[in-house]
């Protein structure tokens, strides 16, 4: 019977979300129809650092159709403080409209509600600021540096967080080593750049004093919490919604000022009150990422094994630490994932995150990762230059073989069994690597910049309760609920606390669902984004759901056909070890006798008198799922790139990816996954940096300043899935939301470093820095 | 406020507005077709293209009254939940979504280009799609699914 059984699981099958959201009937946040509405817009700050002197409202509160103006003072609303466990971290307050001090332009310091958006933008140039200019924090060392001026004068220095990891002595090592390399590596700051730009809609129900919150969120869990402490309600009277989320990429994983006020506001008026923001907005007031700064070096003995690795870092965090992630999150990932999948004997690294005058950084795709993969894989390739070796070589001969799982790293990640060398290996098959190499040699002799770049790494996904290098975050990252009812018509609710934004969890979560219970696709729904569906939950981030979420789904789903199949044997008069599920219906093997799961249902809620009293289980069942450390996914990208020798512009022209991503739920997402992410590492290796002048003025406001790629700059993507299953999760899945992000910037840098010939120490390598470093 | 008269997806309707209206706004706000979305407000990431007398255009960069007496297409005129538009079909079928909010955009530039390019190869069928920005699906399933409707 088991092998007549539909498999969901691994099945390419079509998305359950894709009707609505292709006919136009998708709900995202500012789509809500609400008549009578109060509009925000917020006035900003157009300083860097500055004190507030005044601020006079009454021109733009007397314009017709504005309602009123608030500032901090009218508003009395609590700073948010991202607190942490860490050593040698300071929390910075932050106040959901400026109090006394702005730290980075666009920092909201007043909110104008208006009948319609046009109005509250009109009265916006109306309300009044006097500033008393500070000097501008913009270089992170600079800020970093003793007798800076102090962003924070109650932090009492500009660095917010400082955190080392050490094993063995890296200075010893790299002063004995055969081989020494090393360079200043500089990966620039990105906008997340979500197509839906953040929302929200407050709307107050007067008769049972509650609120319930639509936002366009990945995180509906951590701002449900955070926010009925800041506004003084019980849990009950605050519902946060997520519904339709058009992209988040980890802008949309922190709590931000603009839903307190709108929250604040709608509970204070007792109306409805939304904020829409555009693209101004989210480029000057979404949290950004990547702002890294690393000096490295690796040493190898004479065979090319590394011996140590030392680096010292800077993340410039911006103005705040961000709620609940903190500064760190970005900056400690940096050192904690340096050394990789690699047997790195002795390492040091430092970092520090911090403050300056930008928008606070927060998770961006890959957190961490990209500039610590950026950095390491340049190292490896420097060094195999120096060695002579090919750089595919020097990886293999240092990358953690498979007899050293679970392998414990410098920094006290541990990976888990998982394919690197395979990675590596079908990579290399796919693009076929040494015909490659002699290709790339003709095109040399004809004149042509063609490089081949390769980059290996390793993450941790699917993270548990007991994270390693956490940034000791107040909050419980490391479980996710899954509820799972099934009701009298044989419809299977499943309720989640992750919040899908494009990942399609709608269909994978059904998909494990459907194969557990034995259930069909059709009768079950996964509810999500939802604070109210379960008791915990935080959200969709980390490339955690398909691990934490899934493997919730999979002990609902275990515990719920148990007592489905209970309540079928007395029914069909078998012994519940003789029933199993398929499609829907319950069989006794071996005979053609059976029920549906309506006709089980049935029998246990509707009909009286068909089950015995003590056989009447609940069918809703409630399961947690913790994967403790979590999991490690890897991969390989190779790139095949070409520089124009006029005009400095990088072309893809191959990009393979080999990726162990555990065991493969919906083939179909996981290559759109792939090939998305990757999109969004290419644009961090060739195009997309956020600038800041030496003012602290944003000059890259506007999509045609701030450049992703076009389908005209993302090359067609060759993905190769190991689909060997996780030995640590419960469903053997690992995440593999980011993965993309994390390897496309190396590969491609160290294809451009290959074609040129130079090291490539910065990205974006921008045509114009492409043709300095061909110039130089 | 000025008179404006204009067809969307064959139905015809006449509303005042400001003329500061933005033809986004007219379509989203006034009419309740929320189908299109909003992206940028420059002009740039094509999340707001409808189809103005049957070629592609930037709802955000027209005004509504700009529109009075033309016929607007949006997303919503293409097919049904329950029975898709062979487009619509083509992107399901090749997973060419994941977010969902470039797509309305991204369905119109596409039904443009199936129209009046219908023999694009992949390089052109890029080139048409530089003007709508995605970024959730890196564009290759996007491509795949006009490359499976190509004439």
């Amino acid at each position: 019977m088991s092998d007549l059984r539909p498999k969901h699981i691994g099945a390419p099958i079509k998305r359950v979300e894709d009707p609505r959201l292709l006919a136009g009937q998708g709900q995202f946040t500012d789509d809500r129809a609400v008549p009578g509405a109060l509009h925000v817009a917020f006035r900003r700050s157009d300083h860097a650092h500055a004190e507030i002197a005044a601020i006079d409202a009454a021109r733009a509160a007397a314009l017709p159709g504005v309602f009123a103006v608030y500032t901090a003072a009218d508003l009395d609303l609590p700073p948010l403080v991202a607190t942490s466990r860490m050593r040698d971290y300071r929390a910075t307050a932050l106040h959901p409209l400026a109090r006394g001090k702005v730290r980075h332009v666009g920092e909201p310091v007043a909110a104008v509600l208006a009948e319609s958006r046009y109005v509250a933008e009109d009265a916006l140039d109306l309300v009044e600021i006097a500033y008393r200019p500070l000097p501008a924090l913009v270089d992170p060392e600079t800020a970093a540096a003793a007798g800076a001026p102090l962003l924070h004068e109650e932090a009492g220095s500009n660095v917010l967080a400082a955190r080392e990891f050490a094993r063995g002595d890296a200075a010893a090592a790299l002063a004995a080593a055969a081989v020494r390399v090393g360079g200043r590596f500089r990966l620039r700051r990105k906008a997340p750049l979500a197509l839906e730009n953040r929302a929200c809609l407050a709307e107050w129900d007067r008769g049972r004093r509650a609120l319930t919150l639509t936002l366009s969120t990945q995180v509906p869990g951590i701002v449900h919490e955070a926010l009925a402490e800041l506004l003084g309600l019980p849990g009950h009277a605050l519902r946060v919604v997520a519904p339709d989320v058009g992209g988040g990429f980890g802008g949309k994983a922190s709590l931000y000022p603009e839903e307190i006020v709108v929250a604040a506001l709608a509970k204070k008026l007792g109306r409805a009150v939304r904020w829409t923001g555009d693209r101004l907005e989210d480029l000057a007031a979404t949290s950004q990422g990547f702002d890294e700064i690393v000096e490295a070096e690796l040493g190898l003995d004479a065979d090319g094994a590394i011996v140590a690795l030392s680096a010292e870092a800077i993340g410039d965090v911006g103005a705040y630490s961000i709620y609940p992630w903190t500064a760190a999150l970005e900056p400690v990932q940096v050192v904690s994932f340096l050394p990789g999948p690699y047997r790195v004997p002795a390492y040091r690294g430092r970092v520090r995150a911090v403050a300056t005058d930008k928008a606070p950084t927060g998770p961006y795709r890959g957190v961490g990762r990209p500039a610590a993969v950026f950095v390491t894989e340049r190292l490896i390739d420097m060094a195999a230059r120096r060695l002579g070796l090919d750089p595919a070589e020097l990886r293999r001969r240092n990358l953690v073989r498979d007899d050293e799982f679970p392998y414990r790293t410098p920094s006290g990640i541990v990976w888990d069994r998982c394919g690197f060398r395979e990675t590596l290996d079908r990579a290399l098959a796919a693009i076929g690597y040494e015909a490659l190499r002699r290709e790339q040699e003709r095109a040399r002799g004809a004149g042509r910049l063609v490089g081949i770049g390769i980059a290996t790494y390793a993450e941790l996904t699917g993270i548990g309760s007991r994270i390693s290098a956490a940034p000791g975050m107040p909050i419980n990252t490391g479980t996710e609920t899954a509820t799972l009812r099934l009701d009298a018509t044989g419809a299977v609710t499943a309720l989640f606390g992750i919040a899908s934004h494009g990942q399609g969890l709608e269909t994978t979560l059904a998909q494990v669902i459907a194969d557990e219970l034995g259930a069909r696709l059709a009768d079950i729904r996964i509810v999500h984004g939802d604070s109210a569906a379960v008791a915990h939950g935080t959200g969709s981030y980390a490339s955690r759901s398909a691990v934490l979420a899934g493997g919730a789904a999979t002990a609902a789903a275990r515990l719920l056909k148990e007592r489905v199949l209970r309540a079928a044997a007395h029914l069909l008069e078998a012994a519940a070890a003789d029933l199993d599920a398929a499609d829907g219906r319950i069989f006794v093997a071996g005979t053609d006798r059976s029920l549906s799961f309506r006709e089980v249902a049935r029998a246990v809620h509707s009909e009286m008198g068909r089950l015995p009293p003590e056989a009447r289980e609940e069918l809703e069942v409630t399961r947690t799922y913790d994967p403790v450390f979590g999991t490690t996914t890897a991969a390989t990208h190779v790139a095949l790139v070409e520089i124009d020798r006029g005009t400095g512009k990088a072309t893809i022209l191959r990009y393979v990816v080999a990726e162990d991503c555990g065991r493969v739920i919906n083939p179909l997402i996981v290559d759109g996954q792939v090939h998305g992410a990757v999109a969004q590492g290419i644009g961090a290796a060739l195009y997309e940096e956020v600038v800041y002048d030496e003012a602290g003025q944003l000059l890259t406001a506007s999509l045609a300043d701030y450049v992703i790629p076009g389908a005209g700059e993302v090359p067609e993507i060759e993905t190769i899935h190991l689909d060997g299953e996780s030995p640590s999760t419960l469903g053997g899945f690992r995440g593999m939301g980011e993965g993309g992000t994390i390897g496309a910037p190396a590969a491609i840098a160290n294809a451009l470093a290959d074609a040129l010939g130079r090291d490539v120490c910065e990205l974006p390598m921008t045509p114009e820095r492409i043709f300095r470093l061909m110039e130089g | 406020m000025i008179r404006v008269r204009t067809t969307v997806n064959g139905v015809a309707y006449e509303r005042e507005v400001e003329p500061r209206l933005l033809l986004s706004d007219f379509l989203r706000h006034t009419l309740g077709l929320t189908g299109t979305h909003v992206g940028c407000e420059h002009g740039v990431c094509g999340a707001c293209t409808v189809l103005v007398d049957g070629r592609s255009a930037r709802s955000c960069l027209m005004f509504a009254v700009q529109a009075d007496g033309l016929a607007i297409d949006t997303v919503e005129g293409l097919g049904e939940v329950e029975a898709l538009a062979p487009l619509q079909q083509a992107f399901r079928d090749h997973h060419a979504l994941q977010c969902g909010f470039c797509t309305p955009g991204m369905l119109m530039t596409a039904l443009d280009l199936l129209r009046h390019r219908p023999g694009a190869g992949d390089a052109e069928i890029r080139d048409l799609l530089s003007g709508n920005l995605c970024r959730c699906t890196g564009y290759q399933h996007i491509v795949a699914a006009l490359r499976a409707l190509r004439k």
